[in-house]
């Protein structure tokens, strides 16, 4: 099983059925998954702080979500948070990073290096998996925190879970 | 420079309780500020539910709401300054072609909340042509009583997505303040419109 594989099948198991996301080739697969699966929504995003706002109006109506995204799209979301910090909406993120581990880009760093404390500091509970083993189980306590535990959870991807990404053929 | 918004004839508050008349099942989403006053006045509901913050973030609302509870339309009103705000999320919602999805814009040309200044659309932004520009089939801006009359059925009924910006005039109003206990209205929506498996624990 591909670690990304160990998402979909927490996402499934848990009932998820609205996906949102912000294209990262790290969950490019993931994405294609959700897509490809008719019980699932998967709603493209033009920034990720829109998906917060979707997943609160899901739960509204009584729909499951997620939100994937890259670690740019952290900072992307902070106001939007306190939607889900004040009103107490369940919100599980998959985030995958850049800016951590062989990174091409430097402007990739600034956001790589405060992802976590960032997401911490709005209220999250934060694991990271680094290994392509620990992913199915880190995901599925991500969605359990967040669906049972009513929490904010997030899950980081170590940078060494995804492709590294250049320029060169 | 100022917009000529203190004459225009359409008024929030007499807007407001036409769309909410008779709103049967109809799930509503009002944007910070001067929306959510407005709906409160027309009379609070458990299937409201009025933003105290996350401004940008009431089209996406309704976006997550509407997928969820296809049976339902989901009204979002919203005003001009929170709508320039999370323009994104028109393209987002035209994309998934909810059909259940109105977007009423009450657009007064300012920010109503803090110190009457203009907003883009004052000048230069027409929030109709972008919401047509993100593929809403309809999208019409509307500032006389006969237009209006022709777009509130649709708001509420459809056929389809709908998006409607309503030039309402520039004036000050009695504050109708909703609850603002966040995690309060999001029981009581939940409650009412899942019953009590919304509040049983899983």
């Amino acid at each position: 099983m591909e670690w990304w594989q160990g998402i979909y099948k927490a996402i499934k198991e848990a009932n998820v059925r609205q996906v949102a996301y912000v294209p990262d080739a790290g969950h490019a697969k993931l994405i294609h998954a959700c897509i490809n699966d008719n019980e699932i929504t998967t709603i493209s995003l033009t920034t990720e702080e829109e998906g917060v706002a979707v997943l609160s109006g899901a739960w509204l109506g009584g729909d499951r979500g997620v939100l994937l995204m890259q670690s740019s799209g952290v900072g992307n979301c902070v106001n939007m948070f306190s939607l889900a910090k004040t009103c107490q909406f369940p919100l599980a993120v998959f985030v995958t990073m850049r800016g951590q581990w062989n990174e091409f880009n430097p402007w990739q760093l600034p956001m790589g290096s405060t992802t976590k404390p960032t997401l911490e500091t709005a209220g999250f509970s934060v694991n990271t998996a680094e290994s392509p083993n620990d992913v199915a189980d880190f995901a599925s306590a991500t969605l359990h925190h967040a669906f049972v535990g009513g929490e904010m959870s997030a899950l980081l991807l170590h940078q060494k879970l995804t492709p590294v990404k250049t320029f060169s053929k | 420079m100022t917009s000529n918004a203190q004459n225009f004839p359409l008024r929030r508050r007499t807007i407001v309780p036409e769309l909410l008349k008779d709103r049967g099942d109809m799930l509503v989403v009002a944007g910070l500020g001067s929306t959510a006053w407005d709906i409160t006045a027309a009379g609070d509901h458990d299937l409201s539910f009025p933003l105290w913050g996350a401004m940008g973030g009431a089209v996406s609302i309704g976006i997550g709401l509407a997928i969820s509870q296809p049976k339902h339309r989901v009204l979002v009103i919203t005003g001009d300054g929170e709508m320039l705000m999370g323009m994104g999320s028109l393209a987002t919602a035209a994309r998934l072609d909810l059909v259940n999805l109105s977007i009423c814009v009450l657009d007064n040309e300012h920010y109503a909340e803090t110190g009457m200044q203009t907003t883009h659309t004052s000048l230069s932004t027409n929030l109709a042509a972008i919401a047509s520009g993100c593929g809403f089939e309809n999208a019409v801006t509307v500032s006389s009583e006969n237009e209006l009359a022709d777009v509130l059925p649709r708001l509420k009924k459809g056929p389809g997505m709908q998006f409607v910006s309503i030039k309402v005039r520039i004036e000050k109003l009695d504050f109708s303040l909703p609850p603002k206990d966040g995690v309060y209205l999001k029981t009581r929506f939940r409650k009412a419109i899942l019953g009590d498996s919304a509040i049983a624990s899983s």
